[in-house]
């Protein structure tokens, strides 16, 4: 049994020299200067932790290790190199789930071997880590469909669904603590796994598609906490270490997105929003001056305004992901730069289907990350500006969530476009945004419409640049 | 002697708060990164996965271990792929 290369000690000695290297990595993560170094470090640290548990002395038989390990290096190698930067969203989802279903499995694999001889505190704790690995699966999974839109991205509810989830819950703890004073029942042990699986499924379905950043926030969170209950199951310090670490991260960056669009994460978690908008007020009718007619504009009107512009700030939305526009807006940018106008892009907090998703995409296309400017930043910016030009961005630039107290995303913050001298909005069609609410900025004397493919129009108007 | 399952939450109460102090310094920029990069993190789950594989046992055991590590791999090894992938692109002026 004894193939150990060196001393407990020893082992655990390297697992805290990687529970620093995952510290220093995230920290290295504030400043781009230096966050491809910590990710690095970060690397490191996985490698030496798993490294040494494998010549640690509890492995006897490495055949299958090795077999687990080359096929699952060889999906995460191809699927990392493959995946599109606008993809990014689903990928992190999908990858998330795998974190969690690892968990649920090292808690199944040690529940079958330990059941004889565990305390209530380690039951306890490996009940949890199976729960909270499969919600973290199938949630996942769920959050992945909507985001490929394999399924709808549309909120589904149905009537009981709150009822449905308590009771799937109170089961679970039923079965959690029976097996806690009675461990030897793998048949509620399956009960727990099953309904956990289907848990997951059940809390993400009622959340809209504009809602997906949070979710996916939340579902990284989740995966760190399965994998620091797998770390309590195993008495392992650098799982605890590891999966607190990220369980931060995912609530951190959670509760920035639910700041980020001015709602409780009971209020995302509990859905439906849009769907009940949408319903309700067939459209939620804006007050609209001057009859309501929005103007279209031709790309030539606006090639003619942007010429004669000094300072344009790029607004992007979930639309530019939509279009895969991030790099003929970087063709914009740089032909505007050429004739000596400032060029600036404004990113709202939850742009897009992820944190941090515009920035990406931007980053994909080349724009320096000098040039992109959080919200707090650029807001007093917008009133010495002469163009903003909105790409598939709605709901983040509607002037409602600042003056018009019935509005439903009345309070949230929003990049204040309308204080520029003009709006250029390059838009599909009038479709509303993902919350469904109608946007009075379209219908604003300073707001040009510019109907059409963003890309396409991005393309015809940099062209228009270059031909005068 | 404190038991095992003590220390154990005295490092967990710890780690979060480090983990909070860390990542509140991050700036939104960077959050996608941060998420894949933490993600890779959450798959040290794997170091559970490999023993689980590893130990011997009956069929059932070594499938349950060789899917964690799978899942574990994937998890680990594209995560940090891909974030490389995504801060490769961050460029000044």
């Amino acid at each position: 049994m004894s193939t150990a290369l060196f001393s407990s000690n020893v082992l655990e000695a390297v697992y805290l020299i990687a529970s620093v290297l995952f510290i220093l990595g995230t920290k290295m993560l504030s400043s781009p200067e230096t966050a491809r170094r910590g990710n690095y470090l970060s690397a490191v640290g996985m490698t030496l932790a798993v490294g040494v548990t494998l010549f640690g002395g509890e492995i006897t038989d490495f055949r299958w290790i090795i077999l687990g390990m080359a096929v699952g290096a060889l999906i995460g190698i191809v699927a990392s190199r493959m995946v599109q930067m606008t993809a990014m969203p689903q990928m992190v989802a999908l990858y998330n789930g795998l974190g969690g279903a690892a968990s649920a499995l090292v808690g199944i694999s040690e529940y079958m071997r330990e059941m004889h001889n565990q305390t209530h505190f380690l039951t306890t704790v490996t009940m949890l880590t199976i729960f909270v690995g499969w919600v973290t699966l199938t949630g996942s999974l769920i959050a992945f469909a909507k985001l490929q839109e394999v399924i709808s991205g549309q909120p589904t509810v149905f009537k009981g669904q709150h009822m449905l989830n308590l009771v799937l819950t109170l089961i679970s703890v039923g079965c959690i603590v029976a097996v806690v004073l009675n461990p030897i029942q793998p048949m509620l042990v399956t009960i727990i796994a099953v309904v956990a699986l289907v848990l997951g499924v059940l809390v993400v379905i009622p959340i809209g598609g504009a809602d997906m950043p949070v979710v996916i926030a939340l579902l990284n969170s989740y995966s760190g906490i399965a994998g620091c209950l797998a770390g309590f199951v195993l008495s392992n310090n650098v799982l605890i270490i590891a999966g607190s670490l990220v369980g931060a991260s995912g609530i951190f960056l959670t509760n920035e997105m639910c700041k980020g669009m001015n709602r409780s994460i009971w209020n995302v978690l509990f859905g439906g929003f849009g769907l009940t908008e949408a319903s309700a007020g067939g459209g939620a009718a804006v007050d609209v001056p001057g009859g309501g007619a929005v103007k279209p504009y031709t790309i030539e009107d606006a090639a003619t305004v942007l010429e004669n512009a000094s300072s344009v700030i790029f607004v992007p939305g979930y639309g530019m992901a939509a279009a895969q526009a991030q790099h003929a807006v970087r063709d914009l940018g740089d032909a505007l730069e050429q004739r000596g106008i400032d060029v600036k892009y404004a990113i709202h907090p939850v742009a897009g289907r992820m944190p941090g998703h515009m920035n990406v995409l931007l980053a994909e296309a080349n724009v320096p990350y000098d040039l992109l400017k959080d919200m707090d930043e650029i807001n007093p910016e917008f009133r010495h500006t002469d163009v903003v030009l909105v790409i598939g961005a709605n709901d983040v630039v509607n002037p409602a969530a600042n003056e018009d107290p019935s509005s439903p995303i009345y309070g949230m913050p929003v990049l204040k476009v309308d204080d520029a001298r003009t709006v250029m909005v390059l838009k599909r069609s009038m479709n509303p945004g993902f919350a469904g609410i109608d946007n009075m900025l379209f219908y604003r004397d300073n707001t040009m419409m510019v109907f059409g493919d963003a890309r396409s129009t991005l393309s015809k108007l940099t062209d228009a640049l270059a031909a005068t | 002697m404190v038991p095992v399952f003590l220390v154990g939450i005295y490092v967990f109460v710890l780690s979060v708060f480090v983990g909070f102090e860390v990542i509140s310094k991050v700036p939104p920029m960077l959050h996608t990164p941060l998420m894949s990069g933490t993600n890779a993190i959450s798959g040290i789950s794997l170091v559970g996965a490999v023993v689980a594989a590893g130990f011997g046992g009956d069929t059932l055991h070594i499938a349950l271990g060789t899917a964690a590590v799978i899942c574990g791999m994937v998890n680990v090894v594209g995560g940090y792929m891909v974030t490389d992938r995504m801060l490769r692109m961050f460029k000044r002026k």
